[in-house]
Formats: structure tokens, C-alpha cells, sequence
């Protein structure tokens, strides 16, 4: 049972963390064209480099 | 065109005058930057995106170009001189149709605030709930005393906020819906959320072996997810719906003293003297009180021929000035001109239509009281039974958790959302929640014939007929000028290779036609009572060369993209198709035999079109009304449900239910197939969800639903009725 005190913990920090990324990903407008963005990864535009 | 601009120079003056000290007041504060944004209706794929996105920024003032695909939009930055004509142009000549948006609506709507305010509940809905389900399992899966209690109240920790957080719409909505005094679905799942979570508590305080945090919070994460695919459909709809009013903007220019001053349309008076530029729409009624012109009056008649006018003519609000400038006297402003009179036809006519109950609401007004008395029965059952108010309560907030409308809150939002995605990638925009339901039980089809099965512009249709000669003076004529015909011509002309002849001193003359000097000759394009030729039944330009005799250029309206696929299609789907037009009899006839319609009205008023619906109605025909002028406003407004194209006036988008967004009609046949199809799926996902309740709600009363089978039972219900929406993808 000493294992739970630290798997409790471990699972709380690795929810707050994908909470936390995912208000990340809200606030920098990652979902405002989701259509695109599935469309933009089949063009080969930035194949060699990334884009500047 | 340039007759035009010299006739007007001695009124332009002033306000060229006043010009440069606007400019200067708009260069003080004016950003280094300018942005544009443009509807793209056309783009679909990652071809399309990135064939816009290079043709834009090949454009040598465009900094940087971003196409959003969801909303078929470009968001354009460049320098501040910047002109989104050129764009529209730059984008046309790659084969893409655009149109300028308003950036200052757009800029309301686009950061979208109440969608990332659901979206961010939803989110830390669901992490909760995956950690509390995580602790929820042990529980179930065998932890006891002390650890079963720690679970408990970790899980009551993560719980309490989380729901106090997330669930706050529905506390709102539930709390506005009991101050109104009225039943929502708002309040029973307000009553379970919250009954769930202080049953639990009280259960972990007296170290009990069941709680249903796990339970409150997948009902809010679920019920949330529903909320904003609600939302998010809805909110794609009214922020292009408002781009599309953010196209016009309301102004005239007033004669004062010989001054011309820009005024808002709202306040003219009765007795001004308005100018009215070629291209511009007439914002009164009025007489004309200076110059001559052709005025275009399709929008209003449904008219395609363009009529002439000159001093003392009566014009009306609405028409658009094509030639020449006109000075117009106000005899009618804002509410009293001919325009607003058809306004108020548009009220009269949704005043009688009868109010649509979407199918949710019907469900709603069932389910809410029924759940509520189910609920308050168990406790009392139990409470006579066994005398104790814990267990009775905790049966009661398990009737109410398992009842809770999961899937109900899904099945409707679902499908409206799978269904209007694919008619928006069709290029079809629903504005009005209800319209799908509405749009699959339409059994008669009643178009407008200028501007909705024909594209409202003219086409060329004997080139061939005519000498090269000819063709090359005629282009030169017609280039300059923005008269329908003359643009038709110099399209048809240019495509064809056609090279503008030599011609100088060519000027137009207002409500006639465009004259001019080859050598020695006097060469005119016009109208032929203007150059002595027969009148004829058809739309025509005649040439006349010198002394010779005048040749007919003849025009025809093309039939919009689409319509003859979409009228076959109508009519196999076994749909009554009705063509009823404000134009004369033979264009209609020629059109309704093409087409193969067997019923057309001709000449109808805007009052006719109206009262042909509602004797349809009266008669039980739920219609579906096409049309894209203000003489459809009415006969839209009194329809089942409407559909107009982008490219109609304001006030028929306003009226209509969806929005046609591309060029092509053939949209319409497949739209009344997919709203029939998602109706049914919506019916489907009902009895999916009341069969769940017939099997779980026993369980429930008879207080054998433990929180694993409410969890169990919750998804897996929520998850088939989301699968079988997708299947309308």
C-alpha cells in the first residue's frame, strides 16, 4: 500500500499536465481550423526545410 | 465610363476638395499594416489552400496569407494601400470566387469567446473525470475501508472544483429557466449533477461504498460536448451569415447647395436631392430630377431587361443606376419607400407562418417533468419502504443520474452537426437550427427565376453571327462601360481573342449607349431605339457602323451552374417543382420548357408569390421557397423553409433559412436528401436512448444500479449515439 503514495501523486501531476497543455493549446488558437490543419500536412511544401 | 465621371466633375469637385483632409485625418492614425480577410467559398483541400495562399502572396503588396479552411476564409496582411478588388481579382484569375468581408464583424465572431469558454470547460471536464475515473476503478474493482475512503475523497477533491467549474452553464440556464417559471432540460441535469455530488460527499463522510463523482462528472463532460458541437455549428453559421450583411453598407451622397456630402441611408428627408452613381443602388423613392440612365431592376421585378429613365421618371429604392449619374429628388425615405413596404409583406407573412417545434424541444417538454416525478416517486417508494432517508435519497440520485439526458443531449446536436458539415462542405450554410428538420419534409419546390436558376447576368449568345470587324469595334465601344450588356460583350469578345479596334473620343451616352470616332466614321453601341433599329423580344445591343445598317448583338441569361441537374433531380425525387418570376412571359416560358417545369407563373407581383405559398400551405404542402430578391422576401419568409444564394440581397438572406454559398445550385437537391436522412437518424438516436432508459431506469428504482453500471450504462449510450450521427458523414 506505500506504493499508493506514489502513484497517487504521479497520476494527479500527469492529469494536471495534460490539462495543462491542453489550455495551452486552447489559448494559442490550435483549434480554430481543424479542416486545414488536416488538409496542410499532405502538402509538401515545407518537405525539406520548415518554414521560416 | 469616362462620359460619366466628366458629367459628375463639377459636383465631384468639392468633395475632391474635402478628400485630401480626410485622407490626411485617416493617415494619422492609420496602421502600417493593412488586413483583409476574404470569403473563399470554393476552397476544399490542401490543393486549393495552397493555390491561394501562393497566388495571394505573389501579390506584390500581400506580406503574408493564411487560408482557414473550416471557415472558408483568407486572412490577408499587407501594405496599408492594400485594395481588396485586386485580391478578389488576383484570386479570380486562379479560378476561385472570393468576396470581401467586413473586418470589424468578422473580428466579433472570429476569437469566437463563448466557444472557448465551453471548450475550456469541457477539457478540464474531462481530465477530471479521467483522474477520478482512474480511482473510481480501484474502487470497483475491489478497494475497501480506509483506501476505498482516501479514493473517495481524492476523488471528491478533484471533483468539487472541477464540477463547480464546468458545469456552470447549466446552473445558469437551469436557474434562468426556473426564474421564468418554465421546465428546461437544464434542470434536471442541474438536479442530478448536484445531487450526485452532495449524495456522494454525505456517502464518504459516513464512509459509504458508493459515490458517483466519477458519474457527475462524465454526465457534465458528456453533456458539455454536446453543448459546443451545438454551439460551433451554430456559431459557423451566424459568423458567415453576418459576413454576408457586412457587405453592404448604407450610404448616400446628398446634394446640398451643390455640395455633395456622404449621409448615412437613415438620415435622408423627404425633398433631397440625392446623387446616384452608376453602379450605386437608389436608397428612395423618388423622382428623377436630372439626367438619364438604364436602371437594372431585377432585384425588385425580377426583371432581366434594363429600362431606361430620364428626367420626371419615377424610380424606386432598390433599383441600381447603370449608366449615368442620376440626381434623384426624395419623395420617399426610410420606412415609406417602396423597399420597407415589402419589409412589412415580410412580416406580415412570418407572422402567419406557424411556429416549427424542433424535435428536442418535443422531447424536452416530455422528458423533463416525467423525469422529475420518476425521480420524487423512488424516494417516497423507498422512503415508506424502508423508513431511511440515506438510502431513499441515494435511489433517488441514481434515477436521476441514469435518466439524466446524456444521449438526448447528444442525439440532436450529433446529427445537426454531421449533416451541416457536409452540406458546408457542398458549399450550403444552415443559419437557422431547425431548417434540416424542417427541410425533410418539403414536398414542393417553388424557384425564382432571375438571379436563382439563371445567374442574373447576361451572356452573348450570337457571336458567330458577326464579322471580326465588327466585333473588334464593338469591343472597343463596350469595354469602358459598366452597363450588364456591355461587360457581356466584352467577356465574350475577349474570350474569343477579339483585339479592340482603334477608336477615339469614345464617350457614353447616359440611357442610350457608348459613341465614338473610327477615322472618319461615327461608331455606336446601344440601344436600338437610339439607332433606329426594330425592337425585338430579346435582350439586345445593336452596333451600328457609319451609315450602315445596325447589327444585333443578342444576350441571353445563362442558367446557373447546376440548375438543370437540380431541377431533374427534384423532379425524380418525386418533389412538386414550381417556377414562379416577375419577368415577362417569353423568357419564363423558354426557361420553365428547358428545364422541363411544367408549372410557371409569369409576371408575378411580390404579393402573388406570397399568396401562392400560403394556399399551398393552407392546403397542407410544406414548401421549400428559392429565391435571391426582394420580391422573394415575402414568399421566403412564408415558405416551410427558404434558401437563397450569397449572392442575394440582404434582406432575402435574412429571410431565408440556408445560404447558398457557391455558384452552383445542385447543393439543393442533395440537401433535401441529407436532411431527410438526418431527421431519421435523429428519430433513430431517441429510441436509442429511450431503450437504454427502458432497461436502466428499473434497474435504478429497484436500487441495483451501483455507480459502474451507471458509468457503463452513461457512455456507452452517449458513445452509440455520437457513431450513429457519424454515419451521416
Amino acid at each position: 500500500m506505500q506504493i499508493l503514495t506514489l502513484l497517487i501523486p504521479i497520476s494527479l501531476v500527469m492529469g494536471a499536465l495534460g490539462l495543462v497543455g491542453f489550455v495551452y493549446t486552447l489559448r494559442s488558437s490550435q483549434y480554430e481550423d481543424p479542416d486545414g490543419d488536416s488538409q496542410r500536412i499532405l502538402t509538401d511544401e515545407w518537405d525539406d526545410h520548415p518554414k521560416p | 465610363m469616362s462620359a460619366a465621371l466628366q458629367s459628375s466633375a463639377p459636383s465631384a469637385c468639392p468633395a475632391c476638395l474635402a478628400a485630401p483632409s480626410a485622407e490626411a485625418l485617416a493617415n494619422a492614425n492609420a496602421p502600417t499594416e493593412a488586413q483583409i480577410a476574404l470569403s473563399v467559398p470554393a476552397v476544399h483541400c490542401a490543393a486549393c489552400i495552397s493555390t491561394v495562399e501562393h497566388a495571394l502572396k505573389a501579390h506584390p503588396k500581400v506580406k503574408e496569407a493564411r487560408v482557414n479552411l473550416t471557415l472558408k476564409r483568407a486572412m490577408i496582411e499587407g501594405d496599408p494601400d492594400l485594395d481588396a478588388d485586386e485580391l478578389v481579382a488576383t484570386l479570380a484569375s486562379v479560378g476561385y470566387e472570393a468576396h470581401e468581408l467586413d473586418l470589424a464583424t468578422i473580428r466579433s465572431t472570429a476569437t469566437d469567446k463563448a466557444g472557448r469558454d465551453l471548450l475550456m470547460r469541457l477539457g478540464v471536464a474531462g481530465f477530471a473525470s479521467m483522474n477520478v475515473m482512474l480511482l473510481s476503478v480501484s474502487v470497483w474493482a475491489g478497494a475497501a475501508d480506509a483506501t476505498r475512503d482516501l479514493f473517495h475523497w481524492i476523488s471528491a477533491a478533484i471533483s468539487l472544483p472541477a464540477i463547480g467549474f464546468s458545469a456552470q452553464p447549466f446552473f445558469r440556464n437551469a436557474w434562468r429557466g426556473l426564474s421564468a417559471r418554465s421546465l428546461n432540460m437544464d434542470v434536471p441535469i442541474t438536479l442530478a449533477i448536484l445531487l450526485a455530488v452532495v449524495m456522494s460527499v454525505w456517502e464518504t463522510a459516513l464512509s459509504g461504498h458508493h459515490a458517483y463523482f466519477d458519474a457527475a462528472l462524465t454526465l457534465t463532460f458528456f453533456l458539455l460536448a454536446g453543448r459546443y458541437l451545438d454551439h460551433r455549428t451554430r456559431a459557423v453559421a451566424r459568423s458567415a451569415a453576418e459576413e454576408l450583411a457586412a457587405l453592404e453598407v448604407p450610404r448616400a451622397i446628398v446634394l446640398r447647395d451643390g455640395v455633395e456630402h456622404v449621409t448615412p441611408a437613415a438620415e435622408l428627408r423627404v425633398g433631397d436631392l440625392i446623387l446616384v452613381r452608376p453602379g450605386a443602388r437608389c436608397p428612395v423613392d423618388g423622382t428623377v430630377h436630372e439626367g438619364s440612365s438604364e436602371l437594372d431592376r431585377s432585384l425588385l421585378t425580377g426583371e432581366t431587361l434594363p429600362v431606361s429613365v430620364h428626367a420626371g421618371q419615377g424610380i424606386s429604392a432598390g433599383e441600381v443606376n447603370l449608366t449615368g449619374p442620376l440626381t434623384i429628388r426624395a419623395a420617399a425615405v426610410g420606412r415609406d419607400t417602396s423597399l420597407h413596404r415589402m419589409a412589412d409583406l415580410v412580416a406580415i407573412a412570418e407572422s402567419g407562418r406557424s411556429r416549427y417545434t424542433p424535435l428536442a424541444d418535443k422531447a424536452a417538454k416530455l422528458y423533463a417533468p416525467g423525469v422529475h416525478i420518476l425521480s420524487a416517486l423512488s424516494f417516497i417508494g423507498w422512503f415508506i419502504y424502508s423508513q431511511d432517508v440515506r438510502v431513499s435519497l441515494n435511489i433517488a440520485a441514481a434515477v436521476l443520474i441514469i435518466t439524466c439526458p446524456c444521449a438526448l443531449g447528444l442525439a440532436v446536436p450529433a446529427v445537426t452537426t454531421a449533416a451541416s458539415g457536409r452540406l458546408f462542405k457542398k458549399g450550403m450554410l444552415i443559419k437557422d437550427a431547425t431548417a434540416l428538420e424542417r427541410l425533410s419534409e418539403v414536398d414542393t419546390v417553388i424557384f425564382d427565376k432571375t438571379g436563382t436558376l439563371t445567374e442574373g447576368a447576361p451572356q452573348l449568345s450570337n457571336l458567330g453571327d458577326h464579322s471580326r470587324r465588327d466585333l473588334t469595334i464593338a469591343l472597343a465601344l463596350a469595354q469602358g462601360s459598366s452597363h450588364p450588356l456591355s461587360k457581356a460583350l466584352t467577356f465574350a469578345a475577349r474570350e474569343a481573342g477579339i483585339h479592340p479596334a482603334q477608336i477615339t473620343e469614345i464617350k457614353e451616352i447616359p440611357g442610350h449607349g457608348t459613341e465614338g470616332r473610327m477615322g472618319a466614321q461615327i461608331v455606336r453601341l446601344g440601344r436600338p431605339d437610339w439607332l433606329g433599329a426594330p425592337e425585338t423580344d430579346a435582350t439586345s445591343a445593336w452596333l451600328k457602323v457609319g451609315d450602315a445598317d445596325p447589327v444585333c448583338f443578342r444576350f441571353e441569361d445563362s442558367l446557373r451552374a447546376g440548375a438543370e441537374d437540380t431541377i431533374a433531380a427534384l423532379i425524380q425525387q418525386g418533389r412538386r417543382v414550381v417556377l414562379l418570376s416577375g419577368d415577362a412571359q417569353a423568357p419564363v416560358q423558354a426557361l420553365a420548357q428547358r428545364l422541363g417545369i411544367s408549372e410557371w407563373q409569369a409576371k408575378c407581383l411580390p404579393q402573388d408569390k406570397l399568396a401562392f405559398i400560403t394556399d399551398l400551405t393552407q392546403q397542407g404542402a410544406k414548401t421549400l421557397m428559392v429565391g435571391d430578391g426582394l420580391n422573394d422576401t415575402a414568399a421566403l419568409s412564408a415558405a416551410h423553409v427558404s434558401i437563397s444564394p450569397a449572392t442575394a440581397l440582404d434582406a432575402a438572406r435574412v429571410a431565408s433559412d440556408i445560404v447558398l454559398l457557391g455558384k452552383d445550385l445542385s447543393p439543393v437537391a442533395e440537401a433535401l436528401v441529407t436532411a431527410k436522412r438526418a431527421t431519421a437518424r435523429i428519430r433513430e438516436n431517441f429510441q436509442i436512448a429511450t431503450l437504454y432508459n427502458v432497461i436502466a431506469v428499473p434497474l435504478a428504482i429497484a436500487g441495483l444500479a451501483t455507480p459502474l453500471i451507471a458509468a457503463l450504462a452513461m457512455s456507452s449510450s452517449s458513445i452509440i449515439v455520437s457513431l450513429n450521427a457519424l454515419r451521416l458523414r
